[in-house]
Formats: C-alpha cells, structure tokens, sequence
C-alpha cells in the first residue's frame, strides 16, 4: 500500500466518522439530550473502574463469537442476518442439554452443552444455507423470518414445555426456565465479578477462524466461492456446498454464543436473552473488515457501546433503542466507505481535488498520482 | 354457525390487514423494477407508523385536530420519500452493497422511531385514526358490500393504487424508463436515460408508499403505535414482490393470500379452536419462506440487474 492510498484511506474514514457522529449527535440533539455528554458517557463510562471494564469483557463475547460466525458466512458470500434466532436456538438446546442430565461430571456436562447450543444454531443457520443453495430462497428474507420463528418458539417454550415449574407454584409467571445445575457453569475468570471462561473460549475460536479461513482448504474455497461464484464454479468448486458449510458455521458459532451467555452469564434461559447481539454481531463483523484480527478489537468497543448506551439511559435519559440507530447509522457509513475506498477513480479525483490545494503539487505541475 | 358467514368474517378482516403489505409491496416493486433491493422497507415503515400517530397526537387539542390524520399520513409519505433519498445515496451514488446497506437503514428507521416514540411519547397512547367510510348504495350489496365497500379512506386508495401503479409502470414513458434501468441499466444510459436519477425517483416514491404503509398500520389498524408495530411486515413486502413476480396484480393476489391467512388465524382463536397463540404469530413468517420457495422459477421474471449498482465509468 502505497503513501497515497493510506492517505485516502485515512481521509475517508475520518470523513465517515464524523459525518456519523454528526448524524447521530443530531437525534440525540432532537430528543433534548446534550450530543458530547451522552458520547462522553457511552466512550468513558463503562471504563471507569475494574468492574465495568469487566462487564465489557462480559459483553464483548457473545458478540464476538456471533460476529465470527458472521464473518465466515459473509466472506463466503452469504449474508447472515439471523444471528438472533440462531442465539436464541442454542439457549434453548443448551439450557435443555443441561438440565437433561444434571448428575453428569462436569467434563462432560460443560462441552456437552455447550455443543447442543451449536449444533442447535448450526441446525437453524443451516435451513437457511439450504434453502438458498438449493431453492435459491434469499437468504437475507429467510433468516430475517428464523429470526421471527425463532422468537416466537422461544417464547412458547418458555411459558410452556420449559417454564420453571417453581414459577407456576409461587405463580410469579416469570417466563424463564429451571436453573442450570452449577457444573454446567462456565467458571469465572475474576473473582467477584462476572467475567467467564467464555472469553479465553471466544479469543480461541477467533484464531481457529483465521486459520480456518487464510490457513486450510476449506476456507481458500470458500472466500473463493464469496469472491466470485462464477470463476470459483469453473475452477471446480461446487459453490452450493460451501454455501451451506458457510451457513452451518455461522449459525454454529452464534449458537455456541446463545449457549456461552447462558452456562456463562444468566445461569438459565430467560427472556430477551439475545438482547439484539445478533444484529450488533453484524456491526461488529462489519467494523472489524471481516477478519478475526479486527473482529476481536472490535467486538470490545461495541461492548464499551452496549454498556455505555445503558449508562446513558439511567443518567441522560437516552432510550436504549439509540443503540439500534447507532448501529444503523454505522452500517450505512461503513457500506459507504467501503465503496469509496473500493473505487480507484475516486481516489484519483480525490487527488486532483485535493492537488489543488497543495503548492508543492502544483509547482510541479502535476496533481499527485496515485 | 354457518360457512358462508365463516368465510365472509374471514374476508371482512383480510382486506383491512392487507393495506399496510399492499401498500409497502406495491412501493417496493419500483425500487426493484429499478434495479435495487431497498430491505429497508422495513425501517421505513417503523418511522412512517411513527409519524403518522405522532402528527396526529400532537395536533390533538390543536385547531388543526380535524387534519391531523392528514398531515400524519403526509408526514409519513414524507419521512419515506427521505430515507428513500438516504438509500439512494448509499446505493446509487455511493454503489454500497444493497442487502447490507437495507440491513443498516432498517436498524435505523426501527431504532429512530422508538427512540422518539419513547422521548416524546413513553407509554401506550392510543389514537382516534381514522374512520371507516361506508360507500352508499355499493356497501348495501350482500356479501361484497362488507368485504370491499366498509373501510377507511386509505383502504380504497389502496386498491385504487394497484391499477394505478400498473399503468405508471406499463403505460408511461417514466414506467418504461423505471424497468430499462432495472434490467439493463447500460442501454438505458446508452438512450439518454439518467440511470442514477430514475433510481433516486423510483427510491423516493417506493420511500413514499412504504412511509403510508407504516401510517396505515399506526393511523388506522392498530390506532396506537409500539416498537413492534411493524413486526417484520416490511420484509414480508419485500418477499411479496417476488412472489408477485414484480407485477401490481400478483403483489396484490400474495398481499390477499397472506391477510386471508392471518385472519382466517384470528378468526379460528375466535370460533375457539385452540393451539398455541406463538405458533399463530409464527405463521406468516413460515408462510414467507413457502412462498419463497415455491416462487424460485419466478426469478427469470425479475428485473436482471437487481442488486447490482450501476457504474457507467467501468467497462464490464
């Protein structure tokens, strides 16, 4: 990458920031709440002592498994948006696996559970895979509609079949299922706090995703097949296939996050447990160009921004759905940018506009070239 | 009780449920005749179901009161035809990916309009909306007269709309120039046709219609308005337009099929047949993915260069 092409590339992100900023500086400025506070807030606050940098961790790990999974499908050109529903099957698999047999070791209670949240989500990523490499159903719609489906068994499964029957006898009717027995506890990393071994298990799969995607077989087909389906059909790659694998992986690893926040976090399945991870995956896969490298960087300042948004509800007042317009706001911007960092005559322009601003190029007669 | 009045309730309510998918449907059939996939009809429509209770709400104990669900309804078509433009912008000027760039204004349009709802409103507020008008002489007709004939205003515009968007599609010079653009954008340039302008026009009015889509939702079904109002109805719309196969009329058969479906739903709780009520809220959404597969021969159909961003400075 030449001087340039940083240059340009620094200059559109930092556009793209602002303008960002700007716009949701706007809306805040619209529901009476003062813009740099409630940034201030949302940037500084979750950090201002040990306990709410750990809460961040606690954030940061469901999103970053989603957002891995994500990164996967994406690069295999398949466009994950159920991450929600595929969370909320591997509550539901794990919560069950896990009350099943409550007198298992430990050493097999934990990964036994853990795998049914994945196999639950892989199961549910999957149909979706299926349908579009068989049926060529969108698969944008589909996965949007499993992520309605999704809600609406979890629901029923949760006032129904798996509602903690001390529930009904104390008649509270909270909708939410038996605890978990405590071997299927994923243990905690810092005393007194609620960070989890879920962490070191999301920073592992993060590594075995870039070795799965730049290092092996498997993955070089299936960037192939994301790059371009036509050339990577002709090369003998049966497109399809690696559709579905992508489709499987994904819904896997947000599977595997539903059931990391349960066994990890929540100790039992619960209402709104997938709390919008899901679609704030997608911003973090996004924000962190799709690579595992930036994935987990990445997946920390959402959490900052998930903890953040909720300080600023209590103390500014801001509703929490700010954080779906932040998210909404940061998809645009990055779409954006990523086009304008894609386009060689855009940056040629950008030059030769900016070239004529800058003596030293034009005592040389010449706009700066790319 | 007997069948045919079973059949007339079931009718009577799909009519009324089908506006909000007609309306959204028919805007996204311009977007995708032209070439883009606006997923973020869905965010549109949660701004529109805002707007279109919020003016009204307002202007309450206003002497402008009697307009108020007017103005709502302008306000709606108006926030739509807005983030019609923003996705323009995206899209079009800026070439983004279009799944992606839905994804982001749905999030938007569905986080704005709670954020405000929540600032301005806070809790459940219902509204008078607007008042079913019976046509004279043509609501007295046995059976017809209370599936057709009994609704709001917004109803018939509806139905009205369907030929409409039919003859501005087929019978205009600005339809013709909406489905060149779509299927070859390239030739349409070649002829003069401003590839980027017909797309921001086709965006803006799709913006427009998703916009009184959410009103209708807000103003007249639900006469309140929640962060789950639109529960999704934005992509159903948008699968609609498949199953349509970009035509007014099939979007019109599909908007039919799914109400019919929901009321007939409904209707079933009522004659007390009982089964779960998530598994009849899940059952559009099932619905949806049937359709979609079932409607995959339809795809050549389509406009063929859906999805793809036009870029007259490159050769291929």
């Amino acid at each position: 990458m030449n001087r340039n092409k940083i240059l340009y590339s620094g200059a559109i992100i930092l556009a793209v920031t602002l303008i960002a900023a700007l716009l949701v500086a706007l809306v805040l400025f619209a529901i009476g709440a003062s813009p740099l506070a409630t940034y201030k807030t949302i940037l500084t606050g979750p950090l201002s002592d040990l306990f709410g940098v750990t809460e961040v961790l606690v954030r940061s790990v469901p999103l970053m498994l989603v957002a891995l999974g994500i990164a996967i499908s994406f690069r295999s050109g398949i466009l994950n948006i159920g991450a929600e529903g595929q969370i909320q099957m591997g509550v539901i698999a794990s919560t069950a696996m896990a009350l099943a047999m409550p007198h298992a070791p430990k050493a097999i209670l934990l990964p036994a559970a853990l795998m049914a949240g994945a196999l639950a989500g892989a199961v549910w990523g999957g149909i979706a895979g299926w349908l579009k490499a068989k049926l060529q159903v969108n698969e944008i719609l589909s996965t949007v509609m499993l992520n309605y489906i999704a809600a609406q068994v979890y629901t029923f499964l949760l006032r129904g079949p798996m509602l903690d029957p001390s529930e009904l006898e104390t008649g509270s009717g909270t909708p939410q299922s038996m605890r978990l027995p405590e071997l299927a506890f994923l243990d905690t990393l810092v005393p007194g706090t609620r960070i989890h071994m879920g962490l070191i298990l999301a920073l592992v799969a993060a590594l075995l995703v870039w070795m799965l995607l730049w290092k092996t077989t498997l993955g070089y087909r299936m960037r192939t097949a994301g790059a371009g389906a036509k050339a990577a059909r002709y090369a003998g790659i049966p497109v399809e296939r690696y559709l579905i694998v992508a489709m499987l992986m994904a819904g896997g690893f947000a599977g595997l996050a539903g059931a990391v926040e349960v066994s990890g976090v929540h100790h039992r399945a619960i209402e709104g447990i997938s709390s919008g991870y899901g679609f704030a995956g997608i911003v973090v896969a996004l924000f962190g160009a799709l690579h595992p490298g930036g994935i987990v960087p990445s997946a920390v300042f959402f959490g900052i921004l998930l903890i953040g948004a909720d300080m600023t509800q209590r103390s500014a007042s801001v509703p929490a759905n700010m954080v779906l317009v932040l998210q909404g706001v940061i998809i645009l911007s990055i779409v954006s940018a990523q086009s304008f960092l894609r386009n060689p005559y855009a940056q040629e322009r950008f030059f030769r506009w900016f070239g004529r601003f800058s003596p030293s190029a034009r005592k040389a007669g010449k706009g700066v070239q790319s | 009780m007997s069948a045919g009045l079973m059949i007339y309730n079931v009718l009577c309510l799909a009519v009324p449920f089908s506006v909000a998918l007609l309306l959204a449907a028919l805007g996204e059939n311009f977007n995708q005749r032209a070439g883009v996939f606006n997923l973020g009809c869905d965010g549109i429509m949660c701004m529109g179901a805002f707007l279109g209770f919020m003016v009204p709400f307002t202007l309450k104990a206003t002497p402008w009161a009697a307009y108020g669900n007017f103005l709502g309804l302008g306000a709606a078509m108006a926030v739509g035809a807005a983030m019609g433009v923003v996705f323009a912008l995206v899209t079009v000027t800026f070439r983004a990916s279009q799944g992606i760039a839905g994804i982001g204004l749905q999030m938007l349009g569905w986080g704005l309009a709670g954020t405000l709802f929540r600032h301005f409103v806070g809790g459940v507020t219902g509204v008078e909306g607007m008042a079913a008008i019976a046509i004279p002489g043509l609501s007295k007709i046995p059976f017809l007269g209370g599936v057709l004939f009994n609704h709001n205003a917004l109803t018939y515009t509806a139905l009205l709309l369907v030929p409409a968007c039919w003859f501005l599609l087929y019978k205009t010079p600005w339809g013709l120039k909406v489905r060149a653009v779509g299927t070859h954008p390239r030739a349409a340039d070649t002829m003069g046709i401003h590839v980027d302008l017909i797309r921001y026009q086709a965006l803006m009015l799709g913006g427009a219609m998703a916009g009184l889509a959410g009103a209708y939702l807000s103003l007249c079904q639900a006469k309140m308005f929640s962060d789950d109002l639109v529960a999704g109805r934005g992509f159903i719309a948008v699968a609609l337009v498949y199953f349509g196969r970009w035509s007014p009329l099939g979007i019109l058969g599909g908007a039919l099929l799914f109400s019919i479906a929901q009321s007939f739903q409904l209707s079933m709780q009522v004659w007390g047949i009982k089964f779960p009520y998530e598994f009849a809220v899940m059952l559009p959404y099932v619905l949806v993915i049937v359709v979609l597969a079932l409607a995959r021969k339809a795809r050549q159909l389509g406009p063929t260069d859906l999805g793809k961003p036009y870029n007259r400075e490159m050769r291929f």
